[in-house]
């Protein structure tokens, strides 16, 4: 079976003041399978929606190959990639700024609808209040506005508006990072049995990697504009390799009192436009070894059998 | 001992357009010095508005005082003239809010707007202002102390040029500029990553613990709230639900909600554990639910949840306010 997205070595650079350049993803590999969830997580600044970007073609990459659904549309222009457009859709972290605050749920939902001429009228009625009905709202909210509606309720109507085309696709970029602890556990549930129903595929972006597990079946952490380990959610938390997606995890406050964690990652994520040579989480490792600021580990599988890779010198095998 | 902050059946609702909505239906807190108090509940139930009350931040109106009171270290925060109102901001409380770019001036350096709070709490506690040289040694000092890099550099930088955790270290180290025994923390951590998440709680209890601060924390994720706090009081919907020490409270709480919230904490250690959500959502506050206001979304609700308001009172060691609470 060919993979629905096939990414390789996918790289944009972006230009910035003084000559210098901003390398935003920097060789990143990715593949997805029809109704296969991915997780993409790292914190902010490390490229996770740069690549959403370049996925779904909003802008070009500079290097590399995008495959959706076979056909190569890395180099397709505005005009060739509008019918593909419909199978992949994006979900953003700020519900509150993606809906039109003049607009009704009705009218947000349908504008998809609307603009590609697949439904009108009473068919065009009865397609929304059954999309509302999926992402778990009472058909009376068809005539509400935005400010009448939760956080939580809001990004449901974006679910239901990015769910209209039918797409084969989602791109969730951090969907619930606005959201309350309590609103985010509804849209992860939901976001999972949605999943179940409907053979979607997702690309799920969040810089947590508890919220990832609830939903994919597979994660990358990504550091720096590149992959760092990749692999099976349960194997990735089971067993985690690289120092940086150990620092992730550590970071995860649990529901339990009085477990503050004692040593904490150290700085903010560096400069997409200074990535060090050698290893790129060199600087910020508690475990560098000499060799890791002179050579770059590259992502590789690890000893055994199971899908899991990792870039670092000390984790390739133990 | 007295009480640092203690609040007495405090009610405050806001006017509009569409009537009254009670925010806070009758708060009673009494948070000791020295203690560390976490306030959770979901956006919306009234924490901020609590939080500003204690500064005599609401704005009125459209806010609106229905009853009550609120004393900080013995004095009548509501009585208070303008220069006591100065020195309870400036050396009783500090707060710390989500975020920190709404109250920094983005046409200012980090150094120049230092220098201006420094200078100012010279004067309002009655000294001569230092002159900018030294002002500016001490906002070094305590950028330093803030453990960000390269302090007296980060001094000629704006707001825009630093990174959310970098901005809200700033705030913290403007907050202490008055040694506050106050420190008010208001999701202070909501709009960060995990991992600078995690630097900033470990920067805050430190802190804490140097300055003898007391600490009152604010968050919607009691993982945050159990971090910091050794004492846990849930609000819902402008009402206190529960409110005990926070080893008895995760481990065996009492109040439907508060088993709501730690539910929906994602749990690494659980296998297989998935975050739970609480059904429905908080009420509005215009026309909140009869008797306890949780009834609509409470699994356990009975008739009399929807009739009788449940008052505070002691269950297995700390304050729920549940009808079943001795059976749930
Ligand atoms: N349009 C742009 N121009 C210049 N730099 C950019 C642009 N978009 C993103 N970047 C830079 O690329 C890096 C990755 O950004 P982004 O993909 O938004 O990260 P994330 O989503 O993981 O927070 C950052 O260093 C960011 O500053
Ligand atoms: N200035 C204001 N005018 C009118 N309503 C307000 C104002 N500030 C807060 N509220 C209302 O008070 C309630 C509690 O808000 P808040 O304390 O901010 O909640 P929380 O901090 O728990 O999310 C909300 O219903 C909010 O809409
Ligand atoms: S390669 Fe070296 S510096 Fe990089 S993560 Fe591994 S041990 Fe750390
Ligand atoms: S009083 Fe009744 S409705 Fe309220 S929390 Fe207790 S059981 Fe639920
Ligand atoms: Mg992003
Ligand atoms: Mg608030």
């Amino acid at each position: 079976m060919t993979a629905l997205l096939q990414v390789t070595g996918l790289t944009k650079q972006f230009p910035l003041k003084g000559g210098r350049v901003a390398r935003a993803v920097d060789g990143v590999d990715l593949t997805l399978d029809a109704g296969e969830a991915l997780g993409l997580v790292g914190e902010s600044g490390c490229g996770k929606s740069t690549v959403a970007r370049l996925v779904l073609r909003l802008i070009p990459p500079s290097g590399g190959s995008i495959r959706f659904a076979g056909q190569e549309i890395s180099a397709l222009g505005d005009t060739a990639l509008r019918p593909l457009r419909r199978g992949m859709q994006i979900i953003f972290q700020n519900p509150h700024a993606a809906l039109n605050p003049r607009r009704t749920v009705f009218q947000s939902v349908a504008e998809p609808l609307v603009v590609q001429r697949v439904a009108s009228g009473a068919a065009l009625r009865s397609r929304v209040g059954a999309l509302l009905t999926e992402v778990g709202l009472p058909e009376t909210f068809l005539w509400r506005y935005p400010h009448e509606l939760s956080g939580g309720q809001k990004q449901r109507v974006c679910i239901a508006r990015a769910l209209a085309l039918a797409p084969k696709l989602v791109v969730l970029d951090e969907p619930t990072s606005a959201l309350d602890v309590s609103v985010q556990a509804q849209i992860l549930e939901f976001l999972r049995e949605l999943r179940m129903r409907q053979q979607l595929a997702y690309l799920f972006i969040s810089h947590n990697l508890a919220v990832v597990r609830q939903v994919c079946d597979r994660v990358g952490v990504m550091y720096l504009s590149r992959i760092v380990e990749e692999g099976p959610v349960e194997a990735i938390f089971a067993a985690p390799r690289h120092p940086y997606t150990r620092a992730l995890l550590a970071a995860i406050l649990p529901p339990r009192p009085g477990v503050l964690p004692a040593e904490t990652l150290a700085g903010d994520v560096p400069n997409a436009a200074a990535i060090p040579a050698g290893c790129r989480f060199a600087p910020r490792c508690p475990r560098r070894m000499p060799i890791c600021t002179i050579d770059d580990p590259g992502l590789k599988r690890v000893a055994g059998g199971s899908p899991h890779s990792v870039a670092c010198w000390g984790s390739f095998s133990d | 001992m007295t009480p640092l902050l203690d609040i007495r059946d405090w009610r405050l609702a806001f006017d509009g357009f569409e009537g009254r909505a009670q925010v806070l239906d009758g708060i009673n807190l009494t948070v000791m010095p020295g203690e560390t108090i976490g306030i959770v509940g979901e956006t919306g139930c009234g924490k901020s508005v609590l939080a500003r009350s204690v500064a005599r931040l609401v704005d009125m109106p459209p806010g609106r005082i229905l009853g009550g009171s609120i004393h900080f270290d013995g004095q009548d925060v509501m009585a208070m003239n303008g220069a006591a109102l100065a020195r309870l901001r400036g050396h009783g409380i500090a707060m710390i809010f989500q975020d920190p770019m709404t109250y920094l001036n983005p046409v200012f350096s980090i150094g120049a707007q230092m220098v201006d709070v420094i200078r100012a709490h010279d004067r309002a506690s009655g000294q001569r202002p230092r002159n900018s040289a030294a002002a500016r040694k001490k906002a070094a000092d305590l950028l330093g102390s803030m453990r960000l890099p390269e302090p007296a550099g980060m001094l000629d930088r704006y707001p825009h040029e630093l990174s959310g955790g970098m901005r809200q270290r700033v705030l913290i180290a403007m907050a202490l500029i008055g040694t506050p025994r106050l420190l008010i923390a208001d999701e202070p951590t909501t709009a960060l990553d995990v991992t600078i998440q995690a630097q900033v709680l470990r920067l805050i209890a430190e802190l804490v613990a140097m300055h003898a601060l007391t600490l009152m924390l604010i968050s919607h994720d009691l993982g945050v709230i159990g971090a910091l706090c050794r004492r846990v009081v849930v609000m819902y919907a402008g009402t206190i639900v529960e409110d005990g020490e926070a080893t008895t409270v995760f481990a065996n709480p009492r109040h439907p909600y508060t088993r709501g919230l730690l539910a929906a904490v994602p749990d690494l250690e659980k296998p297989q554990h998935r975050a739970q959500p609480i059904p429905g959502q908080i009420p509005n506050l215009l026309s909140p639910p009869s008797g306890c206001r949780f009834h609509p979304r409470c699994a356990l609700a009975v008739e009399q949840c929807t009739r009788d308001k449940p008052v505070m009172r002691d269950v297995a060691g700390r304050s729920v306010a549940c009808h079943l609470a001795e059976h749930a």
